[in-house]
């Protein structure tokens, strides 16, 4: 559970930042450079590299070096923890809302 | 059976909100009871296999809903809705909020806002409701909550049950 509570933390904490969300935005459409990355979102490449890292201790992104190019792309696992909790809600609704119809046709009926 | 009514659920995950719209095929001033009275409320609130206990209900403005979601091995948990604005029979809205049996909210959990709209479509209804938190980090502890005293389990079990009848 601890793991789990740290975890979360470090995600909501990455996803806290509009610049962040952009390149997890970004990522959603295939891997990228870290610098056609920062071009992309006109940073200096030293401040941009910080919010890589921040994705990357939250486990949302990982990056690998190839020669003189870092790529990044997404990690889904750890989003999926949010997503997870979204879904369950949806769930809920529906069911919820499937009773309400019942209660309704009863109501009707009457 | 009825013909198939609209079911859209969005999630705005930069704006922490959540946003239902549901058709009913009914009258708009009974969809609307249905949300507004306890002993209805009672029927259809809680997801199944729980149940709905209304403890009491002041359906106005400033007034609250005080009720407890229950599983069929006897877990409870409590909620209360507060009433900010109402409208009979266009919207109401309301801030939800964690809280034990005596209605005393638990401090530390932050509350949702709920705007409830219903429109008349014809012969049916809809309801378009958005629920949405303050801040990321607000929505981050009532997950963590929800993980914490067992809900989470249970919805999984939801899933799986939802899953099967699916398949069905």
């Amino acid at each position: 559970m601890d793991n789990y509570q740290a975890s979360l933390d470090s995600i909501f904490h990455a996803l806290a930042d509009p610049t962040r969300r952009a390149v997890i935005q970004r990522l959603g459409q295939g891997e990228a450079s870290v610098s056609d990355l920062a071009m992309r979102f006109d940073m200096a490449l030293p401040s941009f590299m910080k919010h890589i890292g921040v994705l990357e201790v939250a486990g949302l992104i990982g990056s690998k070096k190839v020669g003189r190019v870092r790529t990044c792309k997404l990690e889904p696992t750890k989003l999926a923890v949010v997503e997870k909790w979204y879904d369950d809600q949806r769930a809920i609704w529906d069911a919820r809302y499937k009773n309400l119809d019942n209660l309704l046709n009863n109501l009707k009926g009457k | 059976m009825t013909a198939h009514l609209q079911f859209d659920f969005v999630v705005d995950k930069e704006n922490n909100t959540m946003t239902v719209k549901r058709e009913f095929d009914a009258q708009r001033q009974l969809v609307w009871d249905c949300h507004t009275k306890r002993e209805l409320l009672d029927q259809w609130f809680a997801p199944k296999p729980l149940t709905t206990k209304t403890k009491s209900m002041d359906f106005q403005n400033g007034g609250h809903w005080l009720y407890a979601m229950i599983e069929p091995a006897g877990p409870e948990y409590w909620g209360r809705m507060d009433y900010e604005t109402i409208r009979p029979i266009d919207n109401y809205t309301a801030f939800d909020g964690f809280c034990d049996a005596t209605g005393a909210l638990n401090p530390d959990l932050p509350r949702a806002k709920w705007d409830v709209t219903f429109t008349e479509q014809g012969p049916r209804t809809l309801v378009h409701t958005v629920v949405a938190y303050q801040s990321a980090e607000a929505l981050q502890q009532v997950i963590d909550m929800g993980m914490k005293d067992g809900m989470t389990s249970t919805m999984e079990r939801l899933d799986e049950l939802l899953v099967s009848l699916s398949k069905r």
